[in-house]
C-alpha cells in the first residue's frame, strides 16, 4: 500500500471568526506512531475531532483507506477502524471496567458473552485483568486512562488517536504506559498521539508534526524537530530562539 | 439466573392472590399498581437504561388507550385485535416523537420539555376531534365476554395485568443482558464517547423510545378494557407521565424491578392516604412529591439502590469497596 492509512489534505475549520485549523495536511501509517505536538490552542484536539468524526470540517478531506469520510458520522468511522481516547478521560462511570471495554468489543460481537470474554482480554494486554470488576468511577486518573485506551483497542482499529494518553500521570506510571503503546504500535495499528511529554514523544515517536496556532508549521523526525528554531519559538514566543542561541539559554 | 428467580418467584406470590381472596378493593389495588408498573417499566426502559427522561409518557399511554376504544366503538374491532393495534399506535407515536426529537439533536431538560409538549398537543387535539369522542370521552359498551376482553370478575383482568407486568419484567431483563442494552446504557453514561465506540446512538435512542412506547400504550389499552371509559384527561393527561417516572425513581431507575417496586410504594402510601384523610382530592400527589424529594435527597438510586446496598455490605463475600456505583455494579450482577 503505497498511500499512508491516514491522509488529512488541507483541512481547514472555522469556528465563527476564529480560524481554529489553517490547510492542515498530515499523515499516518500502519506499524508507526506519529505525533503531534504544539501548545495550547494550537488546534490539536480539534484535528482529532475532525478525524474521529465529532466535527465536521469547513474545508479539506479526510481519506482513510482510500475513502473520503469527512461527511461520515463517528460511529460509522468507529466501525470502519477509527478509535480515539479523550484527552480527559470519559469512562462510563457507573459501569465496571469489564463493562466499560465491553462496549467497544461489541462492535463485532453481538453476544454479550462473548464481548464480555474479549474485555476480559483487551484489559490484560494494557494491564487492568486485576481491576476487571471495579466500578470506573473509583479509578485513579491512570487507570483511566487505561481504561479509555482499552476501550478504544476493544473496537480493533486500525487507526487510534490517543489525546494525551499520559497527561495528568506521574513518572513512573508513564515508564509503565510506554511500552504497552509501543506494543500496540507492533501490532501494526496506526497510532497518532497528542502528547506533551516529550520524553515520551522522543521515544516512541517516528515522525512528528508541530501545530502552532491552527497550521502545521514544520515536521520530521523527533530529534530534528527538538533543533528547531520555529518550535522553540511556537512554544517560547517570536526571538526566544535567537534570544537562547546569543544568551546560551543562560536566562530563559 | 437469579434475576429469572426473582421474577418466577414474584408472578407465583402475585400469581395466587386472586385465589385467596375475593376482595374487589384488593384485587382493584393490586391492578392499578400492575397498570402503574408496566408504564413505569416503559418509562425506565428509555428513562432508566438509556437516560432520556420523558415527561410526556401519557402520549403513548392516552393513544394505546384511544385507539384500542376508537377501534372498537366505531369501527367495531375485536378489543384483543383492537389491544395489539393500540401498542402498534403507541410505539408509532413513540417512533415518531423519537425520529423528531432525537434527529435533531434534543438532550435533557430540551428532550423532556418537547415530549411534555406532545403529549399536551395531543391531549388538546383528542379533547376537540369528534373521533375520540371529544370532550365527553369514549364509553366502551358492556360485553362481558372473554372475546370481548371484559370479565364477570376481576381475577382474569388481574392475571392479564400480572402477565403484561411479567412480559415487561422478562424484557427488561433480556434487554440488559444484550448489546442493544449495553449500547443504551452507554449512551446514558456518555453519548460521545459511546459515539466513538460505534454506536450509533440516535439508532440507538430511536428504539429504546418505540419500544418503551409500545410497553406504555400497553397499559393505555388495558386502562380502556379495565374502565370501559376514556377521555382526553384520562389518556393524555400530565398525571400518568407523572407516574410514570416517579414508580422507577422511588423503585430505581436502570433497574428490572424498580417499576413495580416503585409502583407498590407509590400507590400503597397514595391508598394510606386517602384512607387517613378521607379522600381529600389531590392528596396522593402531595404524599408523591414528599416521597420523590425524600427519594432523591436519602436515596437516589431508589428502593433497589438501597435493598442492594444491604445486600452489599451484609451479604457478599467480596471485599467492600466505597462509591454508589460499586453497588450499582453489584447490582446489576444480581439484577
Amino acid at each position: 500500500m503505497a498511500e499512508p492509512l491516514l491522509c488529512v489534505e488541507h483541512v481547514s475549520k472555522r469556528f465563527g471568526g476564529l480560524l481554529a485549523l489553517d490547510r492542515v495536511s498530515f499523515s499516518a501509517d500502519v506499524g508507526r506512531i506519529t505525533a503531534l505536538i504544539g501548545p495550547n490552542g494550537a488546534g490539536k484536539t480539534t484535528l482529532f475531532s475532525i478525524i474521529a468524526g465529532s466535527l465536521r470540517p469547513s474545508q479539506g478531506r479526510i481519506i482513510y483507506d482510500g475513502v473520503n469520510i469527512e461527511d461520515e458520522p463517528p460511529h460509522r468511522r468507529a466501525r470502519r477502524g477509527v478509535a480515539r481516547t479523550f484527552q480527559i478521560a470519559q469512562p462510563f462511570a457507573g459501569l465496571t471496567v469489564r463493562e466499560n471495554i465491553a462496549v467497544g468489543a461489541h462492535l463485532s460481537r453481538p453476544a454479550r458473552a462473548e464481548a464480555l470474554a474479549a474485555a476480559g482480554d483487551v484489559a490484560h494486554e494494557v494491564g487492568l485483568g486485576d481491576m476487571l470488576d471495579r466500578p470506573a468511577a473509583t479509578l485513579t486518573v491512570a487507570g483511566r486512562k487505561r481504561v479509555e485506551l482499552a476501550r478504544a483497542l476493544a473496537i480493533a482499529p486500525r487507526l487510534l488517536l490517543l489525546d494525551e494518553a499520559l497527561a495528568g500521570l506521574n513518572p513512573s506510571e508513564i515508564r509503565d504506559m510506554a511500552p504497552v503503546i509501543g506494543a500496540i504500535r507492533d501490532r501494526g495499528i496506526a497510532i497518532v498521539m497528542i502528547e506533551h511529554v516529550m520524553q515520551a514523544v522522543m521515544s516512541l515517536a517516528k515522525h512528528v508534526f508541530v501545530l502552532s496556532e491552527g497550521r502545521i508549521i514544520t515536521e520530521g523526525t523527533p530529534d530534528a524537530i527538538a533543533a528547531d528554531r520555529h518550535v522553540v519559538e511556537a512554544y517560547l514566543g517570536r526571538g526566544a530562539a535567537s534570544r537562547m542561541m546569543a544568551g546560551g539559554g543562560g536566562r530563559a | 439466573m437469579k434475576g429469572l428467580a426473582a421474577i418466577l418467584g414474584a408472578v407465583a406470590l402475585l400469581g395466587i392472590v386472586p385465589l385467596l381472596t375475593v376482595s374487589n378493593v384488593v384485587l382493584n389495588f393490586l391492578v392499578l399498581v400492575f397498570l402503574i408498573a408496566l408504564v413505569g417499566q416503559g418509562w425506565n426502559l428509555l428513562g432508566g437504561y438509556g437516560g432520556q427522561y420523558s415527561f410526556g409518557h401519557s402520549a403513548f399511554f392516552g393513544t394505546g388507550a384511544y385507539v384500542t376504544a376508537v377501534l372498537q366503538v366505531r369501527y367495531g374491532v375485536n378489543a384483543w385485535l383492537g389491544f395489539g393495534l393500540g401498542m402498534v399506535g403507541g410505539a408509532l407515536v413513540g417512533a415518531a416523537i423519537g425520529a423528531l426529537s432525537f434527529r435533531s439533536g434534543l438532550k435533557g431538560s430540551y428532550f423532556a420539555l418537547v415530549t411534555l409538549a406532545f403529549a399536551e398537543v395531543l391531549r388538546i387535539v383528542a379533547s376537540v376531534a369528534p373521533i375520540t369522542g371529544a370532550g365527553v370521552g369514549i364509553l366502551i359498551p358492556l360485553d362481558l365476554r372473554p372475546e370481548a376482553l371484559q370479565f364477570q370478575s376481576r381475577a382474569p383482568f388481574y392475571w392479564i395485568a400480572l402477565a403484561l407486568v411479567v412480559m415487561s419484567l422478562l424484557l427488561a431483563r433480556a434487554i440488559e443482558a444484550s448489546r442493544f442494552g449495553a449500547y443504551l446504557i452507554a449512551v446514558r453514561e456518555n453519548e460521545d464517547a459511546a459515539e466513538a465506540l460505534g454506536v450509533n446512538a440516535t439508532a440507538v435512542k430511536f428504539k429504546a423510545m418505540t419500544i418503551s412506547a409500545a410497553i406504555t400504550a400497553a397499559a393505555g389499552c388495558f386502562y380502556a378494557q379495565y374502565f370501559l371509559f376514556v377521555d382526553a384527561g384520562i389518556a393524555y393527561g400530565s398525571w400518568i407521565s407523572i407516574e410514570a417516572l416517579l414508580a422507577p425513581i422511588i423503585g430505581g431507575v436502570g433497574t428490572v424491578f424498580g417499576p413495580l417496586l416503585g409502583a407498590l410504594i407509590v400507590k400503597t402510601l397514595g391508598e394510606l392516604g386517602k384512607l387517613a384523610t378521607g379522600d381529600a382530592p389531590g392528596l396522593d400527589l402531595v404524599i408523591y412529591g414528599c416521597v420523590l424529594i425524600l427519594v432523591v435527597a436519602v436515596a437516589p438510586r431508589g428502593i433497589s439502590g438501597i435493598l442492594s446496598d444491604f445486600r452489599y455490605r451484609f451479604l457478599s463475600p467480596r471485599p467492600p469497596s466505597p462509591g454508589a456505583a460499586a453497588s450499582a455494579a453489584l447490582e446489576r450482577d444480581n439484577g
